[in-house]
């Protein structure tokens, strides 16, 4: 049985993790990743004067300064980019280390001049802290997170065409503008309130690290955001069960978290994780290898020697080696009692398809070379299926 | 001077030197970042080293060892690789590889630093605020003087940059201006690369020292873009950033005496407060001299618009050049509104237009004459496209108007003889100020383009 503060503050961290999840994936496939970087960055002055306003720590005061104070940073940004010779990049990092600067002041103030106990924990939004967590941030939580939900869910339509194509949405008449807008305020939203659980510094890769990982899981924007939705959830409960067993601020551990969650997409992801990836070029390499090898036999049962093949095929006697073992364990190649190879039944019908399609092949680069570009996978066997019929007939009456 | 520097101990003038030492490292090379574009690279590296900054405290022990750097520099290296892996291998874009490395290796970072750091003296503090409120206390004998322990690494740092910014001078601005002629001519683009980045990391180090890990990237980027809003040239820029770096320490130092407020956010306030002078008063690039220049230009044309309506209607009713025109008019023919409100008490400051009676305006001698030039291009410029382009007579009016504020004499005198010199425009107007204009209508009319 878990206790109750402990499953109030999971239920805060994984419902954060879970909205940061579903709004990064907007934020990285906009290209707008390091934004929530900024953003964060930004909002620290706010929360501080938040503070300072109130004398004490009331949470929506501190979260409105701060929201305040990122969209402010940004529109900085925009400014600088409009109205100077300022670059992007450059103007995101002016405006990040320009308004924590502000912050930091302000926090150092705070910290020698503010009475006694309320300025503790002051320093803990630097970090990230979520064993504090009551109720009531919950609640603010949850409320955001059910904005974001709501706001997918009833524009998913539009936030997607606006995330793959924004200028034929603006050409569809679509208020595309307006759109990025709502998005960037959603991200603004989730970023503010994830600042004290997860801290100024870190709380960015929320947004990015779920989505980022969910990017190698799958093709389609709707299960991306599922995954990435469940990759931020699971990341912010285990960072902080691990976190409240090892004294270490809450943020870098959900940081840690979510990393551990992205190297395990990255590297085991079904089609786009590395690891499948590297299988798949290695039985591309494979199929090649052997069609050149077939090749190499003119379709001819004859017996081939192995010097033969080497001068035909131009593989290293190590390669050879093992393109002949695996035709012969799929049947296509049989050695004699002479030490040479020949083809079976198989392997000869295999290296007559081959050679047809070799054949055809040339005709088509000869007779329209301009497309040889359309094709990147020029893999001899799968010429039927890359080709129209109609082309096809005509090559092989040519 | 010098006695109020050593009277508190030294304290002023050491604080200074070690933050002025790591703000110039920074300074310098955060030139290379700005004009390469890669500034959230080099924030990207000051957060990432920290894992490599916390392994070379532990591993020896002090703030002030070679150790620091070294593990430093490698952790730097390791992350920009795996940033360019990251999207070359994974095909993860530029950004948020950037996004999931550093903030991956610098929260792994934070967790060391709370396990280890306190073996090293070290919290989480100094990440924040850096290690130069302290600095000047821990001193070691340097040729019979006290000098702070931090300060010797901070200046090899500074004597290794200046070095290497001044043996590849050339190479470096070749790749930061053009990094594809660079590796055309030869200049390993990748291994500059890498070599700026090791470099970087290191500043980023010396950064840390003073202004803390977070705020490096103020450090980094705000010198070198209140250098290039001041300068055209990479030397003056870089001129310029050493001076708000060294100000930067210098001011930071002065203002947290007075506000209490840590050196560290004031040295990056300070320069923030630079980088915004620079902003709104470089004489080229600044934001006030650019809406002056705009404003002027603005206030020009439609003064000028103003007076070659004065001329017009002087010139349908030569009766009304002592009268005048009604003030009215005169607004509404340089478009109403505050710009017009502006061009006409202008006009008269300079000369040009003169009160009438019954607030009418009239047009000066100097003003006729300016008036008469413009009125001129108009028409010259009307009927050169008559003459040239196939267009109806009621579409010349239009482009001539857009026209008639840019034509130089220079181009003015080309166009008149290029039309052999035209009394009238293609509407049958004079084309004033022609200098041989004393033939009669007949030769007039004959002149006229076809």
């Amino acid at each position: 049985m878990i206790a109750y503060n402990t499953a109030v503050v999971l239920a805060g961290t994984s419902l954060l993790g879970a909205s940061s999840g579903l709004i990064g994936v907007f934020a990285l496939l906009r290209r707008r990743a390091l934004l929530g970087d900024t953003l964060a960055h930004a909002a620290l002055p706010g929360l501080c004067l938040g503070f300072l306003l109130w004398q004490e720590r009331n949470l929506p005061v501190m979260l409105t300064g701060a929201f305040l104070s990122g969209l402010a940073g940004i529109a900085v940004v925009a400014g600088l980019r409009r109205f100077t010779r300022i670059k992007d990049d450059a103007a995101l990092g002016i405006v990040l280390s320009l308004f924590f600067g502000a912050g930091l002041a302000l926090l150092k103030r705070i910290q020698t001049h503010a009475v006694g106990g309320s300025r503790a924990g002051l320093d803990h939004y630097i970090f990230g802290s979520a064993a504090g967590m009551i109720a009531g941030d919950v609640a603010i939580i949850a409320t955001v997170a059910l904005c974001v939900l709501t706001a997918v869910l009833l524009l998913y339509k539009e936030f997607r065409l606006v995330t793959f194509d924004d200028e034929f949405a603006r050409a569809q008449g679509w208020p595309a503008a307006l759109l990025d807008l709502l998005i960037m305020l959603l991200i603004a939203l989730t970023v503010t309130v994830a600042l004290p659980a997860a801290g100024v510094v870190l709380t960015a890769a929320l947004v990015i690290l779920p989505a980022a990982a969910a990017r190698f899981c799958t093709q389609r924007l709707s299960a991306m955001l599922a995954i990435s939705a469940l990759f931020g959830a699971s990341s912010g409960v285990v960072g902080t069960l691990a976190s409240a067993s090892g004294g270490i601020p809450t943020g870098p551990m959900i940081v840690l978290a979510g990393a551990g969650v992205f190297l395990a997409a990255m590297l085991c992801a079904p089609r786009r994780g590395i690891v499948s990836q590297m299988l798949a070029q290695r039985r591309a390499r494979r199929r090649i290898e052997r069609q050149k090898l077939l090749l190499a036999f003119d379709a001819t049962t004859a017996p081939v020697t192995i010097e033969a093949l080497r001068s035909a095929t131009s593989f290293s006697p190590r390669r050879l080696g093992g393109v002949l073992r695996l035709s012969e364990r799929d049947g296509f190649l049989r050695r004699t009692a002479a030490g040479a190879w020949t083809l079976t039944d198989l392997g000869r019908s295999r290296a007559a398809a081959v050679a047809r399609a070799q054949r055809l092949w040339r005709r088509f680069l000869t007779s329209f070379p301009e497309s040889v570009s359309l094709f990147n996978d020029l893999d001899l066997e799968r010429i039927d299926e890359v080709l129209p019929a109609e082309v096809m007939a005509r090559l092989e009456q040519s | 001077m010098t006695e109020m520097l050593f009277s508190d101990g030294g304290q002023a003038l050491w604080t200074i030197t070690i933050a002025a030492a790591a703000n110039l490292t920074c300074a310098l090379l955060g030139c290379y970042l700005l004009l390469r574009r890669m500034s959230l690279l080099g924030d990207a590296l000051s957060h990432a080293v920290l894992p490599g900054v916390v392994l070379g405290f532990w591993i020896s022990g002090s703030t002030s060892s070679a150790w620091v750097f070294v593990s430093a520099i490698a952790t730097g290296l390791l992350a920009t690789l795996l940033i360019q892996s990251l999207n070359g291998l994974g095909q993860v874009a530029e950004d948020a590889s950037m996004g999931v490395v550093f903030t991956s290796l610098f929260a792994l970072g934070v967790v060391l630093l709370v396990k280890v750091g306190a073996r090293v003296d070290l919290d989480v503090d100094c990440v924040l605020f850096g290690l130069i409120d302290y600095a000047w206390l821990n001193t070691q004998p340097l040729w019979g003087r006290e000098v702070p322990r931090d300060l010797m690494p901070l200046v090899g740092v500074l004597a290794a940059t200046i070095l290497f910014v001044g043996l590849l001078w050339k190479e470096l601005k070749l790749a930061a201006f053009d990094a594809r002629l660079a590796t055309a001519m030869g200049f390993s683009a990748t291994l500059l690369h890498y070599l700026l980045m090791a470099m970087v990391a290191q500043a980023t180090v010396a950064g840390f020292y003073a202004v803390g890990l977070v705020l490096v990237v103020a450090m980094l980027i705000v010198p070198a873009a209140t250098g290039q809003l001041l300068s055209d040239r990479l030397a003056g820029m870089m001129a310029w950033a050493a001076g708000v770096a060294v100000s930067s320490a210098a001011l930071g130092y002065w203002a947290e005496m007075k506000l209490e407020t840590g050196i560290a956010p004031m040295m990056a306030l300070v320069a923030g407060g630079e980088f915004t002078i620079a902003l709104v008063f470089a004489p080229r690039q600044g934001l006030a001299g650019r809406a002056f220049n705009r404003l002027s230009l603005t206030v020009r044309i439609v003064a000028e618009d103003i007076i070659g309506m004065l001329y017009r209607t002087v010139e349908a009713d030569p009766r009304l050049a002592e009268a005048g025109v009604a003030r009215r008019r005169c607004l509404a023919a340089g478009g109403g509104g505050w710009r017009a409100r502006l061009a006409l008490p202008w006009l008269w400051w300079r000369g040009d237009v003169a009160w009438a009676a019954e607030r009418r305006v009239r047009l000066t001698a100097a003003g006729r004459a300016r008036a008469e030039a413009l009125v001129r291009a108009h028409r010259l410029w009307e009927a050169y496209l008559g003459e040239n382009f196939d267009l109806p007579l009621d579409h010349l009016h239009e482009p001539a108007e857009l026209v008639e504020h840019y034509l130089g004499p220079a181009l003015l005198e080309q166009l008149s003889s290029e039309l052999r010199r035209p009394d009238l425009d293609p509407h049958g107007k004079a084309i004033p100020g022609n200098p041989e204009r004393a033939s009669g209508g007949q030769s007039a009319t004959a002149a006229r383009p076809p």
